[in-house]
């Protein structure tokens, strides 16, 4: 890169000066949420609006896990959504990789029948769901949130991975066969090492899904001991106390899993939203 | 070390479509075999079939003496090379070339010995660690050679393995491959669409058009003694002048245009059934190298105007005009060359320094003894 101006003024244009814009707009809540939590409450209110916390003070992460039992709440989550990635990246990837590869009639209405669901609004299926998960009588407990999460975010991972696969040359493959690999190994060792950015694409977009899902979460656990955070936090408040700077402590630790995925596989779910639409 | 026996091999998709017709070729063991044609005429489609990757809808493939029509890919003791050369990039050049080794189970000291071995073959002894994308397109063709070698098949086939590469590359890419092919003395099937690299790489080509062959010979028989049009005009680089002709006074002269060439008996010997077509109208196919730089006018030669000459140093490509109607073979010839034909005549090899600039009006003498005569309605040549 040609360099002509130095130091900071180099910086100094009109398309920086518009990003600048826009990350501010984006950061500032996020700032907001994160100097919030490190106030004593009656900082929380005040006018002026305190920009910089004065005291710090992070009694508000103590209270959250001592207090509220947000540590809970986190290991639910961390339990649930762990295991939703694990099984939506599973069958989404064989699912996709049939999709995308093999030889099979109706692919085009099974991925449409798909898509259909993945546009389905959630709050239509819940109260069904909960009749079924009450007759089975898996309410309360991780696999009431897991196996709707894993249904639900499946479509969006196979269409992913799908797109993924097929943009994968298919004399590979064929190399395989000839080298005397078997089905399952040509799957393993030839064509999945090659769909991983497809892969972290899914599992980011499917961790932070089931992170932050609600819905489902509030109805089908209502035991304080499988609620997961989202419901947690929302819960932390009484009729007659809002803890404001726990409820914004109890946030900032829980935005911290899906900054640190998307943080570290940036690149790749850019280039797995993109896999198909560009040949590479 | 096994040989490869094509009996009326058929293939038909599905949809109906037929792609391969009725085919029979035998490859004999260690015979370096190339399958040549224009895009479309099956010839991917034949080595697929041969590897496993495509059914056999009819007629008997036999590799040794096992027939393999149902035979599994991996159980057919083959090694292909494709075009794109298909090396997992997630490997490294070693993993590539011992993966095939790696899923037989080989110990892992045999598998770094035949890996090595190949490797110093090829020239790839210092990237066996690197990964496929570090490596420029001649040494990821070699990997795939590489990949092919280790497995010690019983047969190679290659599909169109330098058409990624650029010309030069090629060329040498040409000879290393025949010298390993020749080293290790396996029957080998070659597909390609270029000519030039059918004829300097095969012990036999195979000539195909619309999923048949049309001929399987020597490269120096298929020059000498095409079959019909189509295989005359595929083979050789100017391809070969074919002119609409008539035979008169009996078969003793054929008039080009509007010029009569005496056809020798030295013609009537070689070509019998020449007699038979007397007085009527057959195509005539003229090598540009059989042509003689004569004065304008002289008897037996064609008059031609000079459109452009190509100095090729060891010789002239004459592209000239003559009012002879040019006959030209659907697909047998690179669209580049069509374009340099569009005057719709024909080319000549001359002797270098022979002075002939675009604008000349010539004479250039065909020698009739090695003319081609073809049937106008079969396009079949006529013996």
């Amino acid at each position: 890169m040609k360099v002509t101006r130095v130091g900071w003024r180099r910086y100094l244009n009109g398309v920086n000066f518009g990003v600048v814009v826009v990350i501010l707009f984006v950061m500032l809540p996020i700032y907001w949420l994160v100097i919030s939590s490190l106030k004593q409450p009656a900082a929380l209110g005040a006018t002026p609006p305190q920009f910089f916390p004065n005291p710090l003070s992070f009694a508000n992460y103590r209270d959250a896990f001592s207090t509220y039992g947000f540590g809970v709440y986190f290991r639910n989550s961390v339990v649930v959504t762990i295991a939703t990635t694990i099984l939506v990246l599973f069958f989404g990837s064989l699912a996709g990789y049939g999709l995308g590869r093999l030889p099979m009639r109706g692919k085009s209405a099974i991925l449409i029948t798909l898509l259909i669901i993945s546009l389905f609004p959630g709050i239509a299926v819940v109260p069904p769901l909960y009749l079924l998960e009450r007759t089975i009588g898996i309410l309360n407990s991780y696999q009431a949130l897991i196996v709707p999460y894993t249904a639900f975010n499946l479509p969006f991972a196979i269409w992913i991975l799908r797109n993924y696969f097929q943009g994968i040359p298919k004399e590979m493959e064929e190399t395989g066969r000839i080298d005397g690999a078997s089905p399952w190994r040509i799957y393993w060792s030839i064509v999945l090492p090659q769909a991983l950015p497809g892969l972290f694409t899914a599992g980011v977009f499917t961790f932070t899904a089931a992170w932050t899902e609600f819905l489902m979460a509030l109805t089908f656990n209502n035991s304080n001991s499988y609620r997961t955070i989202p419901v947690g936090i929302a819960l932390f408040g009484t009729p007659f106390n809002i803890p404001y700077g726990t409820i914004f402590a109890a946030s900032v630790v829980a935005v911290i899993p899906i900054g640190i995925l998307v943080f570290v596989f940036r690149k790749s779910v850019v280039s797995g939203l993109t896999a198909g639409s560009v040949k590479g | 070390m096994a040989t490869i026996e094509m009996a009326n091999i058929k293939k038909r998709y599905p949809n109906g479509a037929d792609v391969i017709h009725d085919v029979s070729l035998s490859i004999a063991d260690g015979e370096f075999m190339v399958l040549v044609g224009p895009s479309g005429c099956g010839k991917t489609t034949l080595l697929r079939m041969i590897a496993g990757l495509e059914d056999i809808t009819g007629g008997d493939l036999k590799i040794g003496d096992r027939r393999v029509n149902e035979v599994s890919p991996k159980d057919r003791d083959i090694a292909m090379v494709f075009q794109n050369y298909a090396l997992y990039p997630h490997m490294s050049v070693r993993d590539n070339i011992g993966f095939a080794l790696k899923l037989r189970k080989s110990e892992p000291g045999e598998i770094k010995r035949k890996v090595e071995e190949a490797a110093e073959l090829l020239g790839l002894t210092p990237y066996l660690d690197t990964k496929p994308r570090q490596l420029s397109g001649g040494q990821r063709q070699r990997v795939a050679m590489g990949r092919a070698i280790v497995r010690e098949p019983s047969v190679f086939l290659m599909d169109e393995p330098l058409s990624n590469l650029d010309a030069k590359l090629r060329v040498k890419m040409r000879s290393e491959i025949l010298k390993i092919q020749r080293k290790l003395g396996v029957a080998t099937v070659y597909v390609t669409h270029d000519q030039t690299e059918a004829m300097t790489m095969g012990d036999r080509v195979a000539v195909l058009s619309k999923g048949n062959i049309l001929q399987c010979d020597t490269p120096q028989n298929l020059y000498d003694h095409p079959v019909d049009q189509f295989v005359a005009s595929f083979i050789g680089s100017p391809s070969i002048n074919m002119y609409s002709a008539q035979l008169s006074e009996g078969a003793k002269t054929i008039r080009i245009g509007g010029e009569y060439v005496e056809i020798t008996d030295v013609v009537h010997i070689a070509h019998p059934n020449l007699a038979s077509y007397a007085d009527s109208r057959i195509t005539v196919g003229i090598r540009p190298e059989d042509f003689e730089l004569v004065d304008k006018g002289t008897q037996n030669s064609i008059t031609a105007t000079v459109e452009l000459v190509e100095a090729l140093g060891s010789e002239l490509l004459v592209h000239f005009n003559t009012d002879a109607k040019a006959v030209v073979v659907e697909g047998a010839k690179d669209e580049e060359e069509t374009i340099l034909e569009a005057s719709g005549a024909g080319v000549a090899r001359i002797e270098p320094r022979a002075g002939v600039k675009a604008g000349d009006v010539i004479g250039l003498r065909p020698n009739p003894a090695v003319m081609h005569f073809f049937d106008v309605n079969t396009e079949l040549a006529i013996y």
